[in-house]
């Protein structure tokens, strides 16, 4: 549909600055991004200048927005591999219950929390595993592939659970919800180391490379030697491993694994990294961009709670910001088709 | 405005019976040896006595929450006392069209009487119109027909009398403080249920004078209970009480309560799930109460089922048949009464 390759490729020859050069344009959408958090913000002095004009408790709540974006931003982080590599993961909200309800099952809970938190890991990322076979040697739509896993892994969770709320005996996992490193919520630095390394594995190993080679046009990158399908299972592999994380930390907040946890995130993170600037058609966005994109909804969701306003409003918001940032989106790639 | 109309019909009928002693008291030429003609009775007995075999034909929505589970394992459990009730239990599907087939199914197989707690009553009102229309009673479950020749009994709880509660007990607290700051954690926002629960909040605080201050809506599961309450605890920097609608998404709220470290308001729960009474026991979280909202309405539901099925009334009743309408109380679970409850609790 859209020209990758030759969008990518830079001009060095007309030697503009990043300000309107191709390659500028995740930078650009980034601090777009960040004059909607600045607008919002804004927003918040205006309604409630108690809080957003107080040093200490715009700080405490910040904190609050962003431990509550942490495990939606960890998932969005493997959501964006996807997304980049062409595919889309439906079963990232549905793997997220899983892998909570079987790490918190009695028999687990006695091993604990080491056994735990592996048992997420290993569950999350051998769904992705499955995942990546049928899509990748299954020839499987990603769509199909991962609307089938979402169904069967919410269906197991509430098996393995019998649809009760397992709660957390464990205080070493409840109390990662709580413990602060130098004042910030360990749950924060998760999502920050895992952006942090999600960050170097897109931009500064081959691993990155293929993914977006992959996305640009699988077909052109198998011609030129790429394993697409070895590659295509380790990049949903790599989904269910931050569902599996993420799973740990939602347990952890809520004391809790249940079927019901991750409910939607499939669409919050589709939706966080469009806004962040990854093409659903693939082989292009940004880590920062879809974590940009995650703060400025868990803000939006803040913002309405503070305010006393009920959901239906937050609903609206959140769907015209996605299609003010589509639109944006047509727009720069209709300019950049549009010759010279 | 329906609970509105059975309430004041309540006290409609309430006023005439009471204007109805008088006036019997007043115009009375009966003697006394005349007035045990089965008129009156002491206590009642013998519906412990199996009688004909009543196949009872139930459906209820798929468990996915704490309460809903109760719901279908406190009917089987309440069949299987009985020698004399057979119980068909059908799917209820995924929705109210799904539902509506399982019952036409279930209609054919002609039951004796159908147990129904429908997935949304006024989708369901048709169904039950059929089954009665072929000689089956119906007992409406909780959630309400819209139409009251659909079902020859309904038994529900008390949503806004639920909320009443609440508000009664926060307000026995903090009468006379009217400056207090009074937060609301409500479930599914556009469902009645929710709406009749703070409208009884609401009417039950302004008896004191108070009202609330912070109101937010979670999904009645543990994950939004935590994130709209963590939201909530940053909006009030000081609480002097809080209501949670709902103990299943209550698992959470205290999660967030603990998290925040927050200990500065006492909070009322909603529903009366073991977990919650746990708390309530220990006194080891701001949970000092919670109103209960029975799932055991679905073994009283079995257990009437069964008198109409073969005819019998309330034994302590005068009357001879089961009465068409039956609305639980809403009642307050406190540390002083939290034994007594305990074997009511139901796992969230």
């Amino acid at each position: 549909m859209i020209d990758v390759m030759t969008r990518r490729s830079p001009s060095p020859a007309d030697g503009t600055s990043w300000l309107r050069s191709d390659r500028g344009e995740p930078v650009r959408r980034n601090l777009g991004l960040v004059g909607v958090l600045a607008l919002l913000y804004l927003i918040g002095a205006v309604v409630r200048p108690d809080i957003f004009l107080d040093g200490g408790r715009l700080w405490s709540n910040e904190l609050t927005v962003l431990t509550q974006a942490a495990s939606i931003g960890v998932v969005t982080v493997g959501m964006t591999f996807v997304m980049i590599s062409g595919g889309i993961d439906l079963s990232v909200g549905a793997l997220l219950a899983l892998a909570s309800v079987w790490c918190t099952t009695v028999a687990t809970q006695s091993y604990g929390p080491g056994v735990m938190i592996l048992t997420a890991l290993v569950v999350g990322t051998a769904s992705g595993l499955v995942n990546g076979l049928l899509i990748a040697y299954g020839r499987l739509v990603p769509f199909i592939a991962t609307l089938a896993m979402m169904v069967a892994a919410r269906g197991l969770s509430q098996k393995i659970s019998g649809k009760l709320t397992q709660i957390v005996k464990v205080d070493a996992i409840n109390k990662i919800a709580v413990d602060r490193i130098l004042g910030v919520p360990e749950l924060v630095w998760i999502m920050l180391l895992v952006a942090a390394l999600g960050w170097i594995l897109l931009n500064r190993t081959t691993f990155g490379r293929r993914t977006v080679a992959i996305g640009g046009n699988a077909e052109a990158a198998r011609l030129a030697g790429l394993n697409v399908r070895r590659h295509t299972v380790l990049i949903y592999m790599l989904s269910g491993l931050c569902c599996g994380i993420a799973a740990i930390m939602v347990t952890s907040l809520s004391n809790a694994g249940s079927s019901d946890h991750g409910n939607l995130y499939e669409l919050s993170a589709i939706a966080a990294a469009i806004i962040g600037g990854t093409l659903l058609s693939g082989g292009r966005g940004t880590i920062v961009g879809s974590i940009l994109g995650v703060v400025v909804f868990t803000q939006i969701s803040n913002l309405f709670v503070i305010k006393n306003l009920q959901l239906e409003y937050q609903l609206i918001a959140q769907g015209a910001i996605i299609v003010a940032a589509v639109l944006i989106q047509q727009f720069r790639i209709g300019a950049l088709r549009r010759p010279a | 405005m329906k609970q509105d109309l059975s309430r004041r019909r309540l006290l409609l009928g309430g006023a005439a019976f009471g204007a109805g002693i008088v006036l019997t008291g007043c115009t009375s030429n009966a003697t006394k040896e005349e007035t045990d003609s089965g008129q009156t009775k002491l206590t009642g007995t013998g519906n412990d006595t199996p009688g004909k075999t009543v196949t009872i034909g139930f459906s209820a929505p798929a468990a996915d929450h704490g309460w809903i589970r109760a719901i279908t394992d406190n009917a089987k459990k309440q069949a299987a006392l009985f020698k004399d009730v057979k119980l068909t239990q059908v799917d209820a599907g995924k929705d109210a069209p799904a539902q509506v087939a399982a019952l036409q199914t279930l209609i054919q197989q002609k039951p004796d009487i159908i147990v129904l707690l429908p997935q949304d009553g006024a989708q369901l009102t048709a169904t039950g119109k059929a089954a009665m229309d072929a000689g089956i009673p119906v007992v409406n479950l909780d959630r309400e027909f819209s139409d009251a020749s659909a079902s020859r009994l309904l038994i529900k709880g008390d949503n806004y009398g639920m909320g009443l509660a609440a508000g009664h007990y926060i307000g026995t607290k903090l009468k006379g403080n009217t400056g207090a700051v009074i937060a609301e954690i409500a479930g599914i926002d556009n469902l009645p249920l929710t709406q009749e629960r703070s409208r009884g909040f609401k009417d039950g605080l302004a008896l004191y004078g108070l009202k609330v201050s912070h109101r937010v809506a979670a999904q009645f599961t543990v994950q939004s209970g935590q994130d709209v309450t963590a939201n909530l605890l940053q909006a009030a920097s000081k609480i002097d009480a809080l209501w949670n609608h709902d103990d299943d998404q209550g698992v959470g709220v205290l999660a967030a309560v603990k998290q925040a470290g927050r200990k500065e308001f006492f909070m009322v729960g909603g529903a009366g799930s073991l977990d919650a009474m746990e708390h309530i026991k220990s006194g080891d979280s701001p949970l000092e109460a919670t109103v209960t909202y029975p799932p055991t309405m679905s073994s009283s539901a079995i257990a009437l089922a069964r008198l109409i099925g073969q005819g019998k009334g309330l034994s302590d009743l005068v009357e001879l048949q089961v009465p068409s309408e039956i609305v639980l109380a809403s009642e307050t679970i406190t540390k002083d009464n939290v034994d007594k409850y305990l074997p009511l609790g139901f796992r969230s």
